[in-house]
């Protein structure tokens, strides 16, 4: 599957899209197949989204993972700093980067 | 410490101003990303993985416990309560909001500070020895002439284009505390016959290609530096190789056209540059000097009392020797075991500035290895600064030991990273946790880098661990022999790469091999050097 992600334009913090709108939760992140390239500009346009891009994901049980570590560092937070991270009370959430 | 005069503070200000309206007019939507995004690098502001990363330049490492404070007021109000203090003695923040971005520049300009020129093709913030004033082998105080550099290149026109980024070192003392000949000018201050002046290095660098640059001039007199300097920057913007990024920096030009050519290109644009009077009038350099004069000393010589056992590993590990009897130099380690390398909380941030306010003539600075130093303090007051670093965490009695790593942000901030830095930084710190292994080990400068940049300074380790992605896999490499000291040297690569337990396991094997073959009081750089690879490549491979 293909996801649609960036940064928020105010916050900078990491948005997916969710078919609809954007999320900060992966999991909440919708499949955009061959339309990822056009709800891109028009999402960039109206400077909902800032620096967005397309990546490859898997479909899981718990959502989208995916397919690069990099992105799922950004979907949870730095490794280093579980307090910063989605999941803050969940101590192994950080094996789901790995 | 330097003032501010009007100038240095109406042109601080109006930068504020300036980018406040620019972010407004990108949040308004009336310009886009591309048109912004050289904007906000100009200011210190860049995109990263969760947030926009705020850097902010501390001039030649130096400040006063009324900037120190502010930025932990910075961390505290608009960041998530810490900064990360780089290699290249400035601050990085990790959260920031772009539209809070100005109001932190405004705040920052309330006491002389800001973030121009800590981003793209200009000449960057320039770094120096962070022992400078106190240090007891220094030919003469660097910082004047640091911040003399720190003028003249400020929104210097000419330089704001560069091929590509343009950093600048200022040493005065034979150890070399600032990898300066790792710079694309590296300035060395020395008396010749009396004289002031600088032994020149131009082309160093780390990055994908890592060189140590050639001296350039043995001696440039102190009346000629500047317009020497600009000479160098003028022959660079001309034929450096704007054509290709990778090819871009300093060192590939001299490399390509070779130090001699280099040498006489400069020689003749000098000879020019000579005749326009841009050296500054000697009333000028001595009210600059002025501002550095050294502070009212008045501690008579007493040695610190060292029946604390603790207390007197710290002094043994992080004090050095001060050029005026009665004071010594403090080291403040950031490098607490299985801690984040180079980040300290608000708190802890004010709890040094509180220090250096009490016991170090207000001042602090920061290193190219992401500690701080207190630089002036009485050695009556050692013990007392000390129980203040302990309460705070902050006197972990580590420096240049295994475990004072030099480690870049790595996959867990930065957008350019192959692989994560720190969690290795913290397996091999807490590998190593016990005291006496670490003293026993000795110097042992360890730096790790999550990409090829380099801002990890692996190239310049005795042992460097560089970051790779294979297949989508994080990868680490090994390299030994690398200095970024006066002994200046490249590491090589040792072999094939490791996970992430394998590259600490192979770190520790390194360790044990050295233990079995030192001879005397050998480094481990040293006893690799001797032996070579070999020995290193059988243990850990073998
Ligand atoms: C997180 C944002 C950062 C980005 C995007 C970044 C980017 C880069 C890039 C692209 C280079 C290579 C330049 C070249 O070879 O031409 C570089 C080099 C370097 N960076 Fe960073 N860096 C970042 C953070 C840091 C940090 C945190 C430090 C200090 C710990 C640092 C210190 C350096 C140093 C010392 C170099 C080597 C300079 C040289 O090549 O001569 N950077 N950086
Ligand atoms: S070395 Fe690479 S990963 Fe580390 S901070 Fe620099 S650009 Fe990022």
């Amino acid at each position: 599957m293909k996801l649609l992600t960036g940064n928020e334009l105010r916050s900078g913090a990491v948005t997916w899209w969710t078919g609809n709108g954007w999320s900060i939760h992966v999991e909440d992140a919708a499949d955009v197949g061959e339309h990822g390239e056009a709800i891109l500009h028009a999402e960039e346009g109206a400077r909902r989204v800032n620096a967005p891009y397309i990546i490859d994901a898997l479909p899981t049980a718990n959502g989208p993972r995916p397919a690069h570590i990099k992105d799922r560092i950004r979907a949870l937070g730095p490794t280093v700093r579980a307090d910063f991270s989605l999941k803050p009370a969940d101590p192994a959430a950080g094996d789901w980067i790995i | 410490m330097y003032k501010y005069d009007n100038y240095d503070q109406a042109i601080v200000d109006a930068r504020v101003a300036d980018f406040r309206d620019q972010v407004k007019r990108r949040i308004a939507g009336e310009i886009t990303e591309d048109q912004f995004k050289p904007l906000r690098l100009m200011n210190g502001l860049y995109l990263q993985l969760h947030a926009y990363m705020l850097r902010v330049a501390i001039p030649y490492g130096t400040l006063d416990s009324r900037q120190m404070r502010m930025l932990a007021h910075i961390a505290r109000k608009y960041d998530r309560d810490y900064g990360h203090f780089t290699t290249r003695q400035n601050i990085q923040y990790n959260w920031i909001k772009l539209e809070e971005c100005a109001d932190i520049l405004e705040e920052l300009a309330t006491v002389e500070m800001h973030a121009i020129q800590t981003s793209g093709n200009c000449i960057r913030n320039i770094s120096s020895d962070q022992y400078a004033g106190a240090a007891a082998d220094e030919v003469v105080d660097p910082r004047p002439w640091a911040e003399l550099l720190r003028q003249w290149s400020t929104f210097h026109p000419e330089f704001s284009y560069l091929p590509r980024k343009f950093k600048i070192a200022v040493i005065a003392s034979a150890e070399d505390r600032a990898a300066m000949r790792l710079h694309d000018i590296g300035l060395e201050l020395i008396r010749k016959d009396g004289e002031l002046g600088a032994r020149v290095f131009v082309g160093g660098g780390m990055g994908r290609t890592p060189m140590i640059a050639p001296e350039i001039n043995p001696f440039v007199k102190a009346d000629d530096l500047l317009s020497y300097l600009e000479a160098c920057l003028r022959v660079y913007n001309r034929y450096g190789r704007r054509d290709n990024i990778y090819k871009a920096r300093i060192k590939i030009l001299i490399h390509e056209i070779g130090a001699d050519e280099y040498r006489g290109q400069v020689a003749e644009e000098f000879a020019h540059v000579k005749t326009l009077g841009i050296d500054p009038p000697l009333a000028e350099l001595e009210r600059i000097s002025a501002f550095f004069a050294p502070p009212a000393y008045d501690a008579s010589d007493v040695e610190p009392d060292r029946s604390d056992p603790d207390f007197a590993v710290w002094l043994d590990q992080n004090v050095k020797p001060h050029k005026q009897a009665g004071y010594a130099i403090v080291n403040i380690s950031l490098k607490p075991i299985g801690g984040i390398p180079g980040d300290a909380t608000s708190a802890q941030i004010d709890v040094m500035a509180d220090l250096a306010e009490k016991y170090s003539f207000d001042e602090l600075r920061v290193t190219h290895a992401q500690n701080i130093v207190l630089p002036y303090v009485a050695k009556r007051d050692l013990y007392a600064v000390w129980q203040g670093l302990r309460d705070a965490e902050l006197a972990d009695a580590n420096l240049d030991l295994i475990s004072d790593i030099i480690a870049c942000p790595g996959l867990d901030y930065c957008s350019l990273a192959n692989a994560r830095s720190i969690p290795v930084a913290q397996k091999i710190a807490t590998r190593f946790a016990d005291m006496d292994r670490q003293r026993d080990l000795g110097e042992l400068k360890l730096k790790i880098s999550g990409c090829i940049n380099a801002c990890g300074h692996h190239h310049a380790g005795h042992i460097g661990i560089l970051g790779v992605d294979r297949k989508g896999v994080e990868n680490y490499q090994l390299t030994f022999g690398g200095s970024g000291a006066e002994d200046v040297s490249i590491g090589k690569i040792i072999g094939p790469g490791f996970d992430e337990d394998g590259v600490v396991d192979a770190v520790e094997k390194a360790t044990e091999v050295y233990k079995a073959l030192r001879q005397g009081d050998e480094r481990f750089v040293d006893t690799y050097r001797r032996v070579g690879m070999n020995p290193f490549k059988e243990a850990i491979y073998g």
